[in-house]
C-alpha cells in the first residue's frame, strides 16, 4: 500500500474552554495527538486601556493598572506610582513604602494562589482550588479592609498609599500570617509528590536558560530556567532593600519546577510580611507635596489654599516634566514594566505597559511544539496567563 | 527627541559605571549609533532605523555589555514630526544590572528590519507593532494583526485615530448575528484636558495633547 500523505487537523482550543485561562483562542495544528504548531489569538479582552489612558490625568490613569492583571492589582499600581514618583522626583514616606511592600507581597500570594490552585485543576487536581480559594478570601479581605474594595483597589499612589491602614488589620494579617503555612503544607501534599500531578509537569514545557532570556521570559518562568533574577534584590524599589528573604531557583525549566517554585514563593512572601508587619514605621503615609497629593479631608475645612489645592489635583492633576522613563516591578507573573512618555502636560503622552504574560504567551507556541494535547494545557497553566493584562 | 533630553543627569560623572557603559556602547556601535545619553539611570541610544538589527545583536553579543534581553518593543507617535515615529527597544543586561533603550526614528510608510532573528520575544511585540502603529517589519516571519479584531481596519495607537474607534459591535437579536455599523455617539463626544481652568472643553473629536497649544507641546 502507497505511502498517504496525512494533512494535519486544525483545531480550535477557546476561547470559552476552562483551561485557556479567560478568552484564549488557541488554534492547533495537530499530527494525530501532536502539536506541530499552535498559534495563539488574543486580543478578545482588549480594551485599549494604553490608548484610554492617554485621554486621562496621571491619577485618573490609575484605575486601569487595577483591570489588567486583575488577580494582582496593587502589583501594577505600584509600577505606575513609581514611574510617576521617577519623573516628578518625589520622595515616598517610610511607612507607605512598608504598606506597599506589605501588599504587594499579599498580592503575590493571591496571584500564586489562583495560579498553582487552577494548574492543578487543569491536571485533574480539585481540592486544592476549593481550599486556595478560601485563603484568597481572607487576603480579599485584607484588601477591602485597607482600601474598601477586594479587587480593584486603586490604593497606591503618587507619593504614597491613599490612606492609612485601620487599626487593628496588621494584628490581623500578622495572625493569618500564622495559619498560612499550613496551608502550604496541605496542598504540597496533594500535588508536590503526586504521582498524577508529577506525571503531567515533569519534563513537560522544558524552557533551557537561553530560550528563556530569547523568549523575554521573566519571573518565576525565568527563575526556573536556572535564572537568578529578581527585582527585588536585583533592582531594589521601595523598601525591599530592607527586607530579608530568599530567591527560589529551579533547575529543570519545566512545568514541574515552576510549580514548585511558586509554593516556595509563597514562603518567601509570607517573611517578607511579617518582617514588613514587625517593623512598620509610624508616619504619615503620603508626601506632604500637595501639588501631587491631595490635602487630609480635615484641613480643607480650615485652610484655602488646602481646598485650591484639592480642586486643582482632582479637575486639572499634577504635570510631569517632559521626557522618557522606563519603571519596571517585579510582579507575581514577572517584570511588569511602564514606559511613560510625558510631554509636560497633565496627561501621559504615550504609556506602554510591559505585561509579562504577554511573551509567556508568544511563547506557547514554541514551547507546545512536539507535546502531546494535553500538555498544552498544563503548559499554558505552568505559565501563568491572565488576559487582562496580555490583551490590555 | 531633542538635544535636552540627553543631557546628563546630575551625578552621572564620567566615572560612573553608567557612563562607562554608555562610552563602551558607542564604541562598540561606532558608525551606528548617532547619539548617546543617560535619562533617568537609563543609557538611551538613537540609531537610524536600518541599523537596529545589526546594533540589538551587538550589545547582546558584547562580553561587557550582554545585554541578553529585549524587554519590551514599541513605538510612539508624533504626527507633527517629519519621521512621525520613535521605535522604542527597551533592553536589559543581568550582568551589568543596567537597562538601555534603543531609539529608531522611522517615517510613515518606511520599514524596520525585524529582530525577531535575534530575539525571539520580538515576534508578537512587532506584531503589536504593526497592529496599532502600522510600522512594517521587514523579514518578519508572521506579521498579522495580534490584538484587534479580525478584518479591523486602521491602527489604534496613533494619535489621529479617535478614542472611540470608528466601528461599533452589537447583537441583533431580530437578525440573530453580530453587526458591525460606523460608531453614533448619542452625546456629542467630550474630552475634558483642564489644562485651563476657564476653557476645559475641546469641541473637535480625540485629541488631546497633540492638539493643545503649541507652547505646552515641546516636542
Amino acid at each position: 500500500m502507497a505511502e498517504m500523505q496525512i494533512k494535519p487537523i486544525t483545531m480550535n482550543f477557546g476561547p470559552q474552554h476552562p483551561a485557556a485561562h479567560g478568552v484564549l483562542r488557541l488554534v492547533l495544528e495537530m499530527d494525530g495527538e501532536v502539536i506541530e504548531r499552535a498559534d495563539p489569538h488574543i486580543g478578545l479582552l482588549h480594551r485599549g486601556t494604553e490608548k484610554l489612558i492617554e485621554h486621562k490625568t496621571y491619577l485618573q490613569a490609575l484605575p486601569y493598572f487595577d483591570r489588567l492583571d486583575y488577580v494582582s492589582p496593587m502589583n501594577q499600581e505600584h509600577a505606575w506610582a513609581l514611574a510617576i514618583e521617577k519623573a516628578l522626583g518625589i520622595e515616598v514616606p517610610r511607612r507607605a513604602q512598608y504598606i506597599r511592600v506589605l501588599y504587594c507581597e499579599i498580592g503575590r500570594i493571591l496571584n500564586h494562589l489562583l495560579n498553582l490552585t487552577t494548574f492543578a485543576i487543569d491536571v485533574g487536581a480539585m481540592t486544592p482550588l476549593l481550599w486556595g480559594f478560601e485563603e484568597r478570601e481572607h487576603l480579599m479581605g485584607f484588601y477591602e479592609r485597607a482600601c474598601g474594595a477586594r479587587l480593584h483597589a486603586a490604593y497606591f499612589r503618587p507619593g504614597g498609599v491613599h490612606q492609612d491602614l485601620p487599626d487593628d488589620l496588621l494584628r490581623d494579617i500578622n495572625n493569618w500570617t500564622k495559619t498560612f503555612p499550613a496551608f502550604i503544607q496541605d496542598m504540597e501534599t496533594l500535588l508536590s509528590e503526586n504521582r498524577i500531578f508529577k506525571q503531567r509537569t515533569v519534563d513537560i514545557g522544558v524552557i533551557s536558560e537561553e530560550d528563556a532570556l530569547s523568549l523575554g521570559m521573566t519571573g518565576p518562568c525565568l527563575r526556573g530556567s536556572g535564572v537568578a533574577w529578581d527585582l527585588r534584590k536585583n533592582q531594589p524599589y521601595d523598601a525591599y532593600d530592607e527586607m530579608d528573604f530568599d530567591i527560589p531557583i529551579g533547575k529543570t525549566g519545566d512545568c514541574y519546577a515552576r510549580y514548585l517554585i511558586r509554593v516556595e514563593e509563597m514562603r518567601q512572601s509570607l517573611r517578607i510580611i511579617e518582617q514588613a508587619i514587625a517593623n512598620m514605621p509610624s508616619g504619615p503615609v503620603m508626601a506632604p507635596d500637595h501639588k501631587v497629593t491631595p490635602p487630609q479631608r480635615g484641613e480643607m475645612k480650615q485652610s484655602m489654599e488646602a481646598l485650591i489645592h484639592h480642586f486643582k489635583l482632582y479637575t486639572e492633576g499634577f504635570h510631569v516634566p517632559e521626557g522618557e522613563s522606563y519603571t519596571a516591578v517585579e510582579a507575581p507573573k514577572g517584570e511588569f514594566g511602564v514606559f511613560l512618555v510625558s510631554d509636560g502636560t497633565n496627561k501621559p503622552y504615550r504609556c506602554k505597559i510591559r505585561a509579562p504574560g504577554f511573551y509567556f504567551m508568544a511563547a506557547v507556541d514554541h514551547l507546545s511544539r512536539g507535546h502531546m494535547l494535553a500538555d498544552s494545557v498544563a503548559i499554558i497553566g505552568s505559565l501563568d496567563i491572565v488576559f487582562g493584562e496580555i490583551d490590555r | 527627541m531633542n538635544e535636552n533630553d540627553l543631557i546628563n543627569e546630575a551625578g552621572s560623572t564620567s566615572e560612573s559605571p553608567l557612563q562607562l557603559m554608555a562610552d563602551h556602547l558607542r564604541e562598540i556601535g561606532q558608525g551606528i549609533v548617532l547619539s548617546s545619553g543617560i535619562v533617568h539611570g537609563e543609557i538611551e541610544l538613537q540609531v537610524s532605523a536600518g541599523a537596529v538589527a545589526q546594533l540589538l545583536l551587538l550589545v547582546r553579543d558584547d562580553r561587557q555589555a550582554a545585554f541578553t534581553q529585549l524587554i519590551d518593543l514599541t513605538a510612539v507617535d508624533y504626527p507633527e514630526r517629519k519621521d512621525r515615529f520613535d521605535v522604542v527597544y527597551q533592553m536589559l543586561s543581568m550582568s551589568s544590572n543596567m537597562r538601555l533603550r534603543i531609539v529608531a526614528t522611522v517615517s510613515e510608510g518606511q520599514t524596520v528590519p525585524s529582530v525577531t532573528g535575534v530575539f525571539m520575544a520580538a515576534n508578537w511585540a512587532e506584531r503589536e507593532v504593526w497592529d496599532m502603529f502600522g510600522i512594517f517589519f521587514s523579514g518578519h516571519p508572521d506579521l498579522r494583526r495580534l490584538l484587534t479584531d479580525y478584518g479591523f481596519e486602521g491602527h489604534p495607537l496613533r494619535k489621529d485615530f479617535p478614542l472611540t474607534g470608528h466601528v461599533e459591535v452589537r447583537y441583533d437579536d431580530t437578525q440573530r448575528r453580530v453587526i458591525n455599523e460606523p460608531v453614533h455617539l448619542v452625546q456629542e463626544f467630550r474630552d475634558f484636558d483642564f489644562l485651563s481652568p476657564w476653557e476645559g472643553m475641546h469641541n473637535e473629536l480625540g485629541g488631546n495633547a497633540a492638539k493643545a497649544d503649541p507652547d505646552k507641546t515641546a516636542k
